[in-house]
């Protein structure tokens, strides 16, 4: 047991753990001190100075984020001079902020303007900084939008981008009053290493770092009588969505998420989770594939372990990171993609509207979407496959602009063909849930048996564990197949791209010998994207998880190949796995990026 | 050329006895050395003034697998330059202390951490650690000196930036605790010390901690070695006794006419005429009334100088080197200059420098580290002495 060290907070005792800072033990004892540049997810930094307080007998006053308590510690939180300086650090960040909170994408969402409504610091503070500044706006990026203005310099996209992320896109530049947070040698965001993941967004407490909202266009082409619009909706949306409409995390909303789309206007509300189903099987087949060119052929060429490709942000990670790589990286679209390059061809014929005349729109969890959704190579239909991807919280803004009572709707179904799903596409959102999902369809098609789990929950791939592996025995195989039998096939699920880094580097170096690799950029997977709700912390992310499984758990169909409306889709126009015309729509190519 | 003046001649006394200091002092146990140091009353040359004793006995408690002793060479204190010719007169001195030190912590290795400008001294030095390392062999220390060359910036002579610039990242000061004795570089315990203080632990090890503590007053013992520059017909290093007053000082050293004396450059106090009786130079303590300077910078100004732009300068210097990391001191030390000029021009009331004061003093209590801590010093000391040259 740890070492209880005693203290006492506004005069309240507590005893908490050694190491324990004076923010965390006061938080036990309800008493909240304000925070700006501290976040659960990242190491201390210690800058912003906000949630200084006084301990008895010392001069200097305590960033309590950063100060871990000591026997007999006698701590202030709102004493006349912890709220003297409170006050004058705040009015200093203001200084040198844009404070336009009005025309703020982050108006009432953002954490700046939250400890202002708090400590109301009125007009005549010190000196505006602002018109000094020459400040800038980087809004070159199809998914992220950086204003130097909203910048309170906390450094937590900086401390996101290279701790969770290792990516470095971000860095402090300059010193003094000069100091910012740069780009290598000041480029657009979208010249660099960055992945789009978003997760940086997700961390900025300000309207510093914001997702390019594409909410107005989405309204425009609901507008326009010219236009029919389909819009699909990613796994994560709707164990999140409720989040940003007031409800708890955890929520499962989907039932109200899809009447909402209707309300809004959408012509098809389809899901993604479809499209989810879909890339199992062609991911699968892919895999198949590989390891009998491996194992069966002995073709030297071919490339394992094989990695999932359905998270843009690891996509871009590795052609910038690991350009060697690229012929690893499973060849299926991500379901977004494959849903798009569909709606534009199969649905449009289905339903009988010129493709020229739809509007392709989905909702992801995502800001890294925004991105895919624009590469060049996401014209299989032979018109951009994707035209606006929104995430989980432009739909929330929507939802509200719609003057929609969310919580009060009644359930509503998808529209069908490319909306009915397995619990295999669900888990798609959860760290680990492509893996599962996988190995359901690809143990079975080898076997003809369901794969060997209670339930067919498979615990080893599931779980907030950075990296993760687990391997499964095939044994008496369907005949085909017989090359299989006795093999362990061996995965590894790795999540956020420091982690996904680790494993990269361990394949580079030879020192793993997975057959088959899950990586999803974010942290806890899509279910902790970049585009959803705020605030994001450990907590919020396993309640979200636990919706997931409890929704996967819920459905009829668990298994990707038994959704009978991919059954129908290859009964109809695919043919079969890897065929032709999967090619031309559902599969793509990799490009290799600069490291900087 | 500038004179150098030497009152005392601890320091620069150019004594080829190092082999001898070293193999007594390593002959004497840990505890000894230690006690030899602490009944000295040595403290830090660098800035903070710390007892020097007392940081080596409790990086010698602190576990780790790893210590380092780094030697401070960063002196980024405009119109200082003590630190750079200890170095290159009197490096072995320096060193000793270093072997000695790592000694008593269980060290093996151990930096110079040298001020980027300072680059033309690495050859020599170079030479000077190679013969020290054939000294070390010789008594068989394990021990090794290596010079690190600095980034450049002034904040990176502040001991966590300095860490940090070492480690390949950007030089920005860490939160403390924990401190270096527990947790420094590569975050193993570390003896860090200034350049000075090494050199005057030599002189404890040589000649005795009574023979130092001789020296100076209470709680500012030894000699110092200052920079004298401004209005002074003799500009140079000169190295003194703890405890001379002020007004001794500007007699020996002013131009007739002095007015003011900032003690310790941009991060120390301006003294105006009226306290120079009752000043005296040492540590901050109830015999001398104000701190030490960080790095021994002694600036007089006559009658001629407008306190207005001393402060000016100051302030630019503060912009422009602040890490840039914290609130207070990033966003604080614009304010504190934009705030004197808007004042000075009219557009603001002269009642606004009282709240410059007030957030001065938020500064210091709130800052992350030694520099926007101190903006106050040189901040609430001429304005509160000079204050009309604030409005007028
Ligand atoms: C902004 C800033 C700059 C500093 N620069 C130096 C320096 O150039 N040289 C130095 O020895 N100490 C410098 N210090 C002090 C160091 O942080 C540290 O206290 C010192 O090296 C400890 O050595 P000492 O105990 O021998 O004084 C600086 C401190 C601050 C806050
Ligand atoms: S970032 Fe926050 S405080 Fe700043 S303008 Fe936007 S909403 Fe207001
Ligand atoms: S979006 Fe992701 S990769 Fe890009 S800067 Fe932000 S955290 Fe880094
Ligand atoms: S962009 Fe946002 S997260 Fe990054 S330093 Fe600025 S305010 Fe903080
Ligand atoms: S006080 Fe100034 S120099 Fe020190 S950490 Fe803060 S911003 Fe950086
Ligand atoms: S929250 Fe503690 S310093 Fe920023």
């Amino acid at each position: 047991m740890k070492e209880k060290i005693n203290l006492k907070i506004d005069n309240l005792s507590v005893s908490v753990d050694a190491g324990t800072t004076i923010l965390d033990a006061a938080k036990m004892i309800n008493v909240r001190i304000p925070t700006l540049c501290h976040h659960e997810d990242l190491c201390v930094a210690g800058n912003c100075r906000v949630c200084v307080v006084e301990q008895s007998g010392a001069d200097r006053l305590l960033p309590a984020c950063a100060t871990p308590v000591s026997e007999g510690m006698e701590i202030y939180t709102n004493s006349l001079k912890v709220r003297t300086a409170r006050k004058q650090i705040i009015e200093l960040l203001i200084s040198e902020h844009r404070a336009e909170c009005t025309t703020c994408y982050k108006n009432g969402n953002c954490e700046l303007q939250a400890l202002t409504t708090e400590y109301i610091v009125g007009e005549n503070g010190y000196i505006p900084l602002v018109p000094l500044k020459g400040y800038t706006v980087d809004e070159f990026s199809p998914s992220i939008i950086k204003d130097d203005s909203k910048c309170i310099r906390c450094q937590r996209c900086v401390r996101t981008c290279d701790q969770i992320q290792s990516v470095g896109a971000l860095t402090v530049a300059h010193k003094g009053g000069e100091m910012k947070v740069s780009t290598f040698f000041d480029k657009p965001i979208y010249e660099v290493v960055c992945t789009n993941c978003g997760q940086c967004v997700n961390r900025c407490p300000t309207g510093a770092l914001t997702e390019k909202a594409y909410i107005n266009e989405v309204w425009d082409a609901i507008y326009d009588p010219e236009k029919f619009v389909v819009v699909q909706t990613a796994p994560a949306v709707r164990i999140a969505l409720g989040e940003a409409l007031d409800m708890e995390p955890g929520e499962i909303v989907t039932g109200k998420m899809v009447a909402a789309l209707r309300r809004i206007g959408f012509n098809s509300v389809l899901d993604t989770d479809f499209s989810a189903d879909l890339t199992i099987i062609e991911e699968g087949n892919e895999l198949l594939q590989r390891l009998k060119k491996a194992l069966k052929d002995k073709d030297p060429n071919v490339k394992l372990p094989m990695t999932t490709s359905c998270s843009p942000g690891w996509v871009k990670f590795i052609e910038h990171t690991f350009p060697n790589f690229l012929e690893h990286v499973s060849t299926a679209k991500s379901p977004q993609q494959m849903f798009g390059a569909l709606a534009k061809t199969f649905y449009a014929n289905k339903i009988g509207v010129d493709p020229e005349k739809m509007v392709s729109v989905s909702v992801m969890l995502c800001t890294a979407k925004k991105f895919e959704a624009n590469r060049p190579e996401m014209r299989a239909s032979g018109y951009q496959d994707v035209d606006y991807v929104v995430t989980t919280r432009e739909l929330a803004l929507m939802v509200k602009q719609a003057g929609i009572d969310f919580g009060s709707l009644p359930d509503d179904d998808y529209d069908s063909i490319m909306g009915e799903s397995s619990g295999a596409g669900v888990i798609f959102g959860a760290t680990g849930g492509v893996m599962e999902a996988a190995l359901r369809t690809v143990y079975e098609v080898v076997t003809g048996r369901e794969v060997p789990f209670d339930g067919l929950n498979i615990m080893p791939v599931r779980g907030m564990e950075n990296v993760r592996e687990a391997s499964i025995k095939i044994e008496d195989p369907l005949p085909e197949w017989d090359f299989l039998d006795g093999v362990e096939v061996k995965t590894c699920v790795a999540h956020g791209l420091s982690n996904a880094k680790k494993v990269m580097e361990s394949v580079r170096d030879g020192k793993a010998d997975y057959h088959f690799i899950e990586i999803m950029a974010c942290p806890g997977g899509c279910l902790g994207g970049g585009g959803q709700p705020l605030p994001t912390s450990p907590e919020i992310r396993q309640k979200r998880a636990e919706a997931i499984y409890r929704e996967d758990a819920g459905k009829k169909i668990r298994k990707s190949h038994e959704n009978p409306e991919i059954i129908q889709l290859y009964d109809e126009f695919l043919i079969e796995p890897l065929g032709h015309k999967s090619h031309e729509l559902l599969h793509t190519t990799y490009t290799t990026r600069e490291r900087y | 050329m500038n004179k150098s003046l030497k009152r005392l001649d601890l320091i620069f006394k150019n004594e080829h006895d190092a082999e001898t200091i070293l193999s007594k002092s390593l002959s004497r146990t840990n505890e000894e050395l230690i006690e030899d140091l602490i009944s000295s009353g040595l403290k830090g040359r660098g800035g903070a003034g710390f007892p020097t004793g007392l940081k080596w006995k409790l990086t010698a408690e602190a576990k780790g697998e790893n210590k380092y002793v780094i030697c401070n060479a960063d002196e980024g204190e405009p119109g200082t330059f003590k630190d750079r010719e200890i170095l290159s007169s009197v490096p072995h001195k320096v060193m000793t202390g270093m072997a000695i030190c790592a000694r008593i912590i269980g060290s093996l290795k151990g930096f110079i951490y040298l001020r980027g400008e300072y680059k033309f001294l690495v050859p020599k030095l170079n030479k000077a650690i190679d013969e020290f390392h054939a000294l070390l062999d010789k008594l068989k220390l394990p021990f090794r000196i290596e010079i690190f060359l600095g980034c450049g910036a002034y904040i990176c002579g502040e001991e966590t930036a300095l860490f940090e610039s070492m480690e390949g990242h950007r030089g920005e000061p860490r939160n403390k605790p924990p401190y270096p004795t527990d947790a420094g570089y590569l975050g193993g315990p570390t003896v860090i010390n200034n350049v000075e203080t090494l050199a005057h632990t030599y002189s404890i090890f040589k000649y005795g901690p009574e023979k130092f503590r001789d020296l100076g007053v209470k709680d500012s013992r030894g000699s110092k070695v200052f920079s004298v520059s401004g209005d002074t017909p003799i500009p140079g290093i000169y190295e003194l006794e703890f405890g001379m007053t002020l007004q001794k000082f500007v007699d020996d050293f002013g131009d007739g006419d002095a007015k003011a004396v900032q003690v310790g450059g941009a991060a120390g106090f301006c003294v105006p005429r009226k306290r120079f009786e009752n000043t005296k130079i040492g540590y901050k303590g109830k015999l001398t009334g104000i701190s030490l300077p960080t790095g021994g910078s002694m600036m007089i100004f006559n009658s001629s100088r407008s306190m207005y732009n001393v402060l000016h300068n100051y302030l630019d210097f503060f912009v422009e080197e602040s890490c840039g990391q914290c609130t207070p001191c990033r966003v604080g030390t614009q304010q504190l200059l934009l705030g004197i000029e808007a004042v000075k021009r009219g557009d603001k009331p002269s009642g606004y420098l009282d709240e410059l004061l007030s957030l001065a003093e938020t500064m210091r209590i709130t800052a992350k580290c030694g520099l926007g801590q101190s903006v106050a010093n040189s901040f609430s000391s001429i304005v509160e002495n000079f204050r009309e040259e604030m409005i007028y």
